[in-house]
């Protein structure tokens, strides 16, 4: 990391292309967070970027190694927070995995029905904040008015709008909320109705695809190279979805589509998580119906020991393929815990992607990339 | 392609690697300066090990070691590769030129762990501040005016 006074000297040092360095961030509009980009240029070409992360760094990972099983996951609500319900979840199939505890059927179908709720979430404030990027307000009015319905649905039953902390190893925290069913339902009616209206203000609008049709272009091979996963990947053509590839909880009973694009820019991106919801949606049509009667959580131990080994798990967060590697030494805290996070890698590909591009481009390459600082950082 | 393959086909780039079949994947353990070699051969060789997916070290007090997560997008297997690493002075080739995501993650291991990644091309520190003393990841570490013990 520089200290901001280096890199203005560094400005002064002019290369001898008429080469200029710019800070974007930490605090810039459109990082939303805090996340400061180095852009190196030549008059408005971009020529390089150098991500500099860490200015919330918490050391979660240090942290974990001194929580108990139960505690930390707590934390990782506080990592990708727009898909806390998918982070917890997570922790919890791993820790179920290790233990081999029995999970109810009815739990497995309310976790699905809310991370799938999560997703939309996510992909809606997503869709708002990266228009107001590139310069059109009114969509963020219209899909914050579609997740408040879900923030309201979480409320109620989770206790929480945000970082919700509800899915405990073994099911859930407790049951859902007598209305849920209901709230969902009227949910699923308005979303549908109202989808046809980003579609008219934002996918058929003619400056939105000039500003990111063939803009931040990732081929399958570097994709893959970066390690890139969820929507980056998949629009670059690349089957990665970790719901179908290692389907978890009851994602293998039922259908929906691995949304794969092949043009590989921002525009590819934007379409796969619009065309994403809609699968969202379908999923949890099929499941709202049919959460089966019974317990909500599995009989668990009140302490929770992993034994001694390494155990790997991965759940599809609406950003890509979150990991969760634990290495037990059989007591009740991890001995070291590593969460292998989808935005720290996608974001790695965004020096490849802008660079020979221009700067305003570069709002709509790092918007697509839906980047969560929190989740970079941890 | 099943564990017996895999290992097969590793064995005959270097008879040295052993092999650990207690966990979900197949941990191959090798020596770290065959660490390069076999690199090259997961991914372009048969196996097409194409995607990094994870990269990590575990301090284990007398010795570090490397854990790579590889699996094959086309193949669809995974193996999970081991180094074991000096704990005075840690040093591996680095693979940011066959994955290039490993160019991020070996910066982040360098400044939580002190892992001395060769031949790197950019080896500083990425999320810690310049002026940071030690290893935070490391057992050892200590730091008490920001660490809370519980």
């Amino acid at each position: 990391m520089y200290n901001q006074t280096e890199i203005i000297k560094d400005t002064t040092n002019l290369g001898p292309e008429g080469e200029l360095i710019i800070n974007m961030g930490p605090q810039h509009p459109a990082t939303h967070g805090v996340l400061h980009l180095v852009v190196t240029l030549n008059g408005e070409t971009i020529k390089k970027i150098e991500p500099h992360l860490g200015y919330i760094h918490r050391s979660i990972e240090k942290m974990c190694e001194s929580l108990t099983y139960r505690q930390f996951i707590y934390v990782t609500s506080r990592m990708d927070y727009l898909s806390s319900h998918i982070n917890n979840l997570g922790c919890a199939l791993l820790i179920e995995k290790g233990m081999q505890i029995e999970v109810p059927e009815r739990a497995k179908y309310i976790r699905v029905i809310l991370s799938e709720l999560t997703r939309i979430a996510s992909h809606e404030l997503w869709l708002g904040a990266m228009a107001m990027d590139l310069g059109a307000f009114t969509p963020f009015f219209y899909t914050f008015r579609e997740r408040e319905m879900i923030t309201e649905i979480m409320e109620e039953t989770c206790g929480a709008r945000l970082t919700m902390n509800y899915i405990v190893p073994g099911g859930l925290m407790y049951d859902i909320h007598p209305d849920f069913q209901k709230k969902v339902k009227a949910f699923i009616k308005q979303f549908k109705e109202k989808v046809t209206e980003f579609e008219d203000l934002v996918t058929n609008n003619i400056i939105f695809q000039s500003r990111t049709k063939g803009i931040g272009i990732l081929s399958a091979e570097d994709a893959i190279s970066f390690g890139c996963t969820g929507p980056v990947a998949r629009a670059s053509g690349v089957s990665c979805d970790i719901r179908k590839l290692y389907p978890y909880d009851v994602y293998d009973k039922v259908e929906f589509d691995e949304i794969i694009e092949t043009a590989g820019d921002s525009f590819a991106r934007y379409i796969v998580r619009v065309k994403e919801m809609n699968q969202s949606i379908r999923i949890i049509e099929q499941l709202i119906d049919c959460i089966p009667e019974g317990e909500f959580v599995g009989k668990t131990k009140n302490v929770l020991k992993l034994p001694k080994g390494e155990f790997y798990t991965r759940v599809e967060t609406a950003r890509g393929e979150f990991g969760v590697f634990i290495v037990s030494e059989g007591g009740t805290n991890p001995y070291r815990i590593k969460f292998r996070s989808p935005g720290f890698s996608n974001l790695s590909a965004l020096n490849h992607m802008a660079a020979g591009s221009k700067i305003g481009d570069l709002m709509a390459t790092m918007g697509t990339l839906d980047l969560v600082i929190p989740d970079i950082d941890r | 392609m099943s564990n017996e393959e895999i290992k097969e086909i590793i064995s005959s780039t270097l008879p040295s690697a052993t092999y650990d079949e207690t966990g979900e994947w197949l941990n191959v353990i090798i020596d770290s300066k065959d660490w390069k070699k076999i690199a090259a051969e997961c991914r372009n060789g048969a196996l097409q090990m194409d995607f990094l997916f994870c990269l990590t070290c575990v301090d284990w007090k007398t010795h570090l070691t490397m854990v790579y997560h590889l699996t094959s997008t086309k193949h669809r297997h995974n193996i999970v590769v081991k180094a074991n690493l000096d704990h005075a002075m840690p040093e591996i080739e680095t693979v940011c030129d066959i994955w290039r995501t490993a160019e991020f993650h070996e910066r982040e291991v360098f400044e939580m762990f002190g892992v001395n990644f060769l031949n790197h091309p950019d080896l500083r520190k990425l999320i810690l501040e310049d002026d940071f003393k030690g290893f935070p990841l490391r057992k050892d570490f200590e730091d008490p005016i920001n660490m809370i013990k519980l």
